[in-house]
């Protein structure tokens, strides 16, 4: 009973200061809603990932697979049978249908093991249609619909399959891809009998990959999830300032209440409790909302990602999203986490309320000029930190160590920063108001520093994604039409038409490019070699970022090859390097070109170097040189005249607006994430303000009674708030730049395999500069209405004898 | 991937005579029946050895059947059977996976207890199974039965066997101590009145020492053994259904081989009566009389056991008993097959399967 | 100088209306220094405000160098405070941003009669010269109270208003603080009108009126 007086003494508290309840609510439920919506597209992306390694790559079981990646000789999978082994061969490589590529899996149906759930040969037609020739592909019904019309094999649809990959016996998949007699990997089922010889004798070259390891798919991917988790993090710790300043000021003013319920009896364990429990409550309501917006915004982010990830990785993510445990529960679980860290503080303070202290609420500055040493310090302690890992360490998570020490760091010198700042300006001012004006906003920022801070990071957070992309996406748009030389490309759907193709096509255009390509093992990656024709098409556009002065004589004269940037950094190939390709061929590098949204490497290579080590290479693409004005027209005979399907004819303008597509949906996320976290931080900045307007009376009262409006006053009050804003976000753009830098200079590299030239985009930074303003106002306006509408006696009760 | 399907794809390929024709009725029947581009058994064709102890990828279906009547040291009795069936979706045969040729294999173990049964499944073409007629060789996974044979010896003269499942295994020693004896007319077995044929020889006078691995235990053991080889392209009638076929060792050291294909009237019995020095007596398609004595009920179906096994003509009467009623063989396409004994006016062991009930 | 005639002011309370002043009527000459007087909640305050034009009356004139400041808007009156009046009350008068040189300076900036001789001399005699560069918050009430005398002096405006300046202060700083703005005032020629109830204070000063039940004895 007295517990419960207690309780309603102290949340009486927000009945009566209702927006500062709302703006902790909503700093949670905000903060948990971008957290859990990240962790919820991480969720599905991984749930799909494991979907697909276990239905694929028969993950759930053990493979044997070779230590570098290279193929396996059938003979092994036979030896092993022949011991007794019960394992099943499986052969995958990516392969071209017309136009559609597929990752296709060669399986043998019936060594399989059942629990790997592949393929459903419900009978003995089905079976027999499978493994006989011409064979059968399983595929899903999405592809199965793009492969209408690419290939003359039988489809049967399977709702299991995943998009982009066809399960096929592995005897058509030894004559696809032209690998007779080779495997990828041997799947080991769980049933073997005893007493079987040991696997390291029967086939030593070859090393188990135990269940569930880490897929390839899951590697590349990687970097993208550690990504968004980065960007939900940041967001979270945008909300959590809100939550903390509130959390603080609500102690604060309760001063009085905590007081009075301790002369009345309360403990203090009970009081610690009684908070204990009102914080918990509100974080489960405010992670419950969160979680519900978490949901949509990821249901409203799911498509792009997958879009992205298809386009970038190749792998298949579906664009719903489900209720997942693990993210809904981590999503409460950091609400209340986030809420007793933050309230941590205040919580140890309340050990030190004297029983009999004045019941006036603390002024905030008093310990802040202490605090703020302690800042600096850390400050400079997190930015020498962050330049020792820029310096000296490497990986992703370095990468992102780098980032967050310099944002942490940089929000901490802040305070300080435009501290120095406003002393400056107060000294260089000698009109009175003016004077007054700078030490005011000085004064203030004890109270506002967390919500600067957290607009600092949200700020450069815009400028830094903002210019990575940017730059990006100048880089990468010059880049496709340099690559994308050829007017039109044309795909036949087997080699017959191809040659048809090839002699219809030789007095129509300049120039006929065959786009060959094999995959093969190098250096223990799978990567695709091209052949190209020695042709000026190349010469003249392709984009080359180190060579050798005739690296395309090189090229052509089948001594050299050209490596993509993403293996050259990996590898640290240089120039000159000899690279051992398959097949007993040791051609040197003899240059680099770029090769965005390509996670894997890439050699390229003559067309008679590739022709004649891998005679049976596909010859079914072309790109076809012709006058721009003629590209409509053959366009048109090629599919009326000559009868391709008008899928198969694809002209370099379509190809570049669809690759930029691809490529703007890859940063939708990215910038809604970053729209959001600024939205957080206008809250954290209104949550302020608001507290602030609550306690500006005192401050505002002398200078009302030495003669200056209260219009004046609301004026300048509006105008300080906006310079507090203009001032971080000039501090914001610097931040935002060196984040952008080791965006492009260290996290792309790492997580992509290429580094980008950055460029500047003033533009962007002033349409920055507008939303922040008018996030700013938003955020003014409502605190400082109240204070512009303030009465007389309302300003005349500070200087009251009763108070 | 469904066991149940490989059944069905192999029984209507091969065994549609063992699996009772079931399948065959529905809609593939066509395949029990006609040739589809296979070869067919003509009479007259004498056999080449050691290439016919090898695989005729040409005809549509092929088995090397094994059965041993076993004896441990203290008199127990045992049977085993090892059997390697080559079963084709075209005719002919490439080195890789694009072969059209099947291959399953079922082992088992019977004692007078229990009966242990395994199976393999395996393609063709890449080496996971097949034959090889010399030095010779038959395999299927980890199962095989290997020729010892010097050159220019008859290949199948000295044999080991192999084979291990889960729950049992053997290793076998064979030694021929007679000849190779063609079945039929000089080979050239006829199945049906309407002349559905095969070729088929056999060799019926193994020796056998080895030993049995069971959950029991390892036991050492001796006894007789049975070889019997046989391809076709047509082996059954449409109108049959099953057959009950017995190889018998009489304790007069002469062999008896009879079956009869069962039909809706009378069925079509044949025999062949084999002298003690290995010479066959092919007899006339009447001169085998059988006559179930008792059944049992097996798996859910009624399944004469015990058979009365009568020539008249050369005076032989014997009455059968099984080792183990319920040597009922579980694979994907189900066949009972066990060892026997007889008695009546002559005793002995042998081993009858019976398909198709 | 100064004259007050049927002065009218009510609050609204949770009470009801409350009339605070019923019609007031007095005057002030130059260089006047008068005590305000009366119990608590008489309406001595109320009355400093309004003549301070803080606040609006209900009705009457307040008539102040032949202006009538009850007619003023928010601006007028805005001006009017800056460079008419100067206010010392109980508490708070103190700007918290600026230290103590900056608050001196502060009213007389704003009023255009910056004279930093005058102010040294201010500092000086209150006695405030190791504060400059002090917060208020860092101050005891009785120095805040020095320097909000000093701050108000500073700008020698023709009329001082003072609402219980001593009231937070023990009896002898209060005397000290008030000896100070006593004779700093009568330097300046400033009217004095000084809220207090404290009759040892009052006899002090030239003149009392006393305020009882809205209306002036």
């Amino acid at each position: 009973m007295k517990m419960w007086t207690a309780a309603t003494a102290l949340l009486s508290h927000w009945r009566r200061r209702p927006l500062q309840l709302g703006a902790l609510l909503s700093g949670l439920a905000l903060a948990t809603a971008l957290w859990c919506g990240v962790q919820a597209i991480n969720a599905e992306a991984r749930a799909s990932y494991t979907r697909a390694a276990v239905v694929l790559d028969q993950n759930g079981l053990a493979n044997l697979v070779s230590p570098n990646g290279s193929s396996i000789p059938q003979s092994a999978f036979v030896r092993l049978r022949r011991a007794g082994w019960n394992v099943s061969p499986v052969l995958e490589g990516d392969y071209r249908f017309g136009v559609i590529r597929l990752r296709v899996i060669g399986i043998e149906p019936l060594t399989m093991p059942a629990e790997t759930n592949t393929v459903d040969l419900g009978n003995a037609g089905d079976l027999l249609s499978f493994i006989t020739p011409p064979g059968m592909l399983f595929v899903s019904p999405r592809t199965a619909e793009k492969m209408r019309g690419q290939t003359d094999l039988a489809l049967r649809v399977s709702d299991r399959m995943l998009d982009g990959a066809a399960f096929i016996d592995i005897g058509l998949a030894q004559k696809l891809l032209r690998r007779e007699g080779e495997l990828s990997r041997i799947v080991i089922a769980e049933n073997q009998r005893s007493g079987l010889e040991p696997l390291e004798k029967l086939v030593p070259t070859l090393s188990v990959r135990e269940p569930n390891a880490e897929t390839d798919v899951e590697h590349l991917t990687e970097s993208f999830h550690l990504n968004l988790t980065a960007f939900g993090f940041l967001a979270f710790a945008v909300g959590l300032f809100i939550v903390y300043a509130t959390i603080g000021l609500a102690f604060e003013q309760r001063r009085p209440t905590f007081r009075t319920l301790r002369c009345l009896g309360v403990s203090l364990s009970a009081l610690a409790v009684l908070l204990l429990a009102e914080l918990v409550l509100f974080a489960l309501a405010a992670g419950a909302v969160g979680v519900a917006i978490g949901y949509l915004v990821a249901s409203l982010l799911l498509p792009g990602v997958a879009a992205t990830l298809e386009g970038l990785y190749g792998a298949s993510v579906p664009g719903t999203l489900s209720l997942r445990p693990e993210w809904w529960v981590s999503g409460f679980a950091i609400a209340v986490a986030g809420t007793l860290v933050s309230s941590a503080q205040s919580l140890l303070r309340l050990r030190r309320v004297p029983l009999l202290a004045a019941a006036q609420p603390q002024t905030w500055g008093r310990s802040w000029q202490a605090g703020r040493r302690f800042q600096v310090l850390a400050a400079a302690a997190l930015l020498a930190l962050s330049g020792a890992l820029l310096l000296w360490a490497e990986g992703l998570e370095a990468g992102f160590g780098v980032l967050g020490c310099l944002l942490l760091g940089a929000s901490l010198l802040l305070p300080t920063v435009l501290s120095g700042f406003f002393t400056v300006m107060q000294r260089a001012s000698s009109r009175a108001l003016v004077t007054w004006f700078w030490a005011d906003a000085r004064q203030q920022l004890p109270g506002l520093s967390l919500a600067l801070m957290a607009l600092l990071l949200a700020l450069a957070a815009n400028v830094g994604v903002g210019t990575m992309v940017s730059s990006f996406r100048l880089t990468f748009v010059g880049w496709l039409d340099q690559r994308l030389a050829a007017e039109l490309y044309v795909a036949a759907r087997n080699e017959g038409e191809a040659d048809r193709l090839r002699t219809w096509l030789a007095t129509k255009v300049e120039s006929v490019l065959p786009i060959l390509s094999v995959d093969a093992e190098i250096r223990g990656q799978p990567m695709q070699i091209f052949g190209v024709a020695d042709d000026p098409t190349y010469r003249m556009h392709w984009p080359l970022i180190v060579g050798m002065p005739d690296v395309w004589d090189q090229v052509a004269s089948s001594q050299g090859v050209l490596v993509n940037e993403q293996f050259w950094r990996r590898d640290r190939l240089r120039i000159g390097d000899q690279l051992d390709l398959p097949g007993d061929w040791k051609p040197a590098v003899v240059g680099v070109y770029s090769d965005y949204g390509n996670p894997k490497g890439q050699v390229i290579a003559g067309i008679n170097a590739l022709t004649s080590r891998y005679p049976q290479v596909s010859r079914l693409r072309y790109g076809l040189r012709i006058q721009p004005d003629q590209v409509a027209d053959l366009r048109s005979r090629l599919t009326d005249e000559f009868g391709l399907p008008a899928d198969n004819v694809v002209d370099q303008a379509a190809l570049k607006e669809q690759s930029r597509r691809i490529f703007d949906r890859t940063f939708l996320v990215t910038g809604a994430l970053n729209i959001f976290t600024l939205g957080v931080a206008a809250l954290a900045m209104f949550s302020s303000l608001l507290t602030l307007s609550e306690m500006r009376l005192p401050q505002l009262a002398p200078v009302w009674a030495t003669g200056v409006t209260r219009r004046d006053l609301a004026l300048l009050e509006v105008l300080r708030a906006l310079v507090l804003w203009l001032a971080t976000f000039i501090a914001a753009l610097p931040l935002g730049l060196a984040l952008a830098w080791v965006l492009l200079a260290v996290v792309n590299v790492e997580a992509f395999g290429w580094r980008l030239p950055m460029y500047f985009f003033p533009y962007e930074w002033l349409r920055l500069g507008l939303v922040a303003l008018g996030a700013a106002v938003v955020s003014v306006f409502i605190p400082l209405r109240r204070l512009a509408r303030v009465t007389p006696s309302e300003l005349l009760k500070v200087f009251a004898n009763e108070r | 991937m469904s066991v149940r399907s490989i059944a069905i794809a192999f029984a209507v390929t091969t065994m549609a005579s063992l699996s009772g024709s079931q399948a065959a009725s529905e809609g593939f029947g066509g395949l029990g029946s006609t040739v589809e581009g296979f070869s067919v058994p003509q009479p007259g064709l004498l056999f080449r050895f050691p290439a016919d102890h090898g695989p005729h990828p040409d005809f549509r279906i092929e088995w090397w059947y094994l059965t041993a009547n076993l004896e441990a040291p203290d008199g127990t009795q045992y049977g085993a059977q090892w059997t390697l069936f080559r079963s084709a979706l075209a005719p002919g045969e490439t080195n890789a996976w694009s072969s059209p040729q099947l291959w399953m294999g079922h082992a088992a173990v019977t004692t007078s207890e229990d009966h242990f049964v395994a199976e393999r499944i395996s393609r063709g073409g890449v080496g996971q199974a097949g034959v090889v007629a010399a030095p010779f060789s038959a395999w299927i996974d980890d199962w095989q039965m290997e020729g010892h044979a010097a050159p220019g010896a008859d290949q199948l003269a000295d044999l080991s066997l192999t084979a291990t499942a889960e729950e049992f295994g053997y290793e076998l020693r064979l030694s021929a101590t007679g000849p190779l004896v063609p079945q039929g007319i000089n080979g050239y077995s006829v199945k049906s009145a309407k002349g559905q044929a095969s070729y088929y020889y056999s060799q019926p006078f193994y020796a056998v020492v080895g030993s049995l691995s069971l959950p029991s235990g390892n036991v050492e053991v001796t006894g007789k053994a049975w070889l019997d080889r046989e391809w076709s392209s047509q082996p059954l009638a449409e109108d049959q259904t099953g057959w009950d076929w017995f190889s018998l060792h009489l304790d007069t050291g002469e062999k008896l081989m009879g079956f009869r294909l069962r039909d809706e009237g009378e069925g079509y019995t044949s025999a062949t009566w084999i002298t003690a020095d290995g010479r066959p007596d092919p007899l006339p398609a009447t001169a085998l009389k059988i006559v179930p004595v008792r059944t049992a009920k097996v798996a859910g179906r009624q399944i004469p056991v015990s058979w009365n096994v009568q020539i008249p003509s050369r005076g032989f009467d014997v009455t059968t008993q099984p080792l183990n009623d319920h040597a009922w063989m579980s694979t994907s396409i189900p066949y009972w097959e066990g060892p026997i004994a007889f008695e009546g006016s002559v005793s002995g062991r042998g081993y009858l399967e019976m398909t198709g009930y | 100088m100064i004259a007050l005639r049927n002065l009218r002011k009510s609050y609204e309370t949770a009470e009801g209306r409350l009339e605070v002043l019923r019609g007031v009527n007095l005057d002030l000459g130059a260089g006047d220094r008068v005590a305000l007087m009366g119990e608590s909640g008489s309406g001595k305050s109320t009355l400093l405000h309004l003549v301070a034009g803080l606040d609006r009356t209900d009705s009457g004139e307040i008539t102040i160098g032949g202006r009538d400041i009850s007619k003023l808007n928010d601006r007028e009156r805005a001006a009017y405070r800056r460079t008419k009046v100067g206010l010392v009350f109980q508490q708070f008068n103190l700007v918290p941003s600026l230290d103590v040189a900056a608050n001196i300076a502060f009213h007389a900036k704003l009023a255009g009669r910056h004279d930093r001789e005058w102010e040294n001399e201010l500092v000086e005699r209150l006695g405030i010269g190791t504060l400059l560069t002090r917060y208020p918050e860092q101050l005891s009430i009785g120095q805040q109270q020095r320097v909000a005398i000093g701050r108000t002096l500073a700008a020698r405006p023709g009329l001082v208003l003072a609402d219980e300046p001593t009231g937070n202060l023990d009896e002898a700083n209060g005397d000290a603080v008030l000896e100070l703005m006593l004779s700093l005032s009568k330097g300046s020629g400033s009217t004095l009108l000084l809220v207090t109830h404290s009759q040892r204070l009052a006899d002090r000063l030239d003149r009392q009126v006393h305020l009882r039940f809205g209306k002036i004895e």
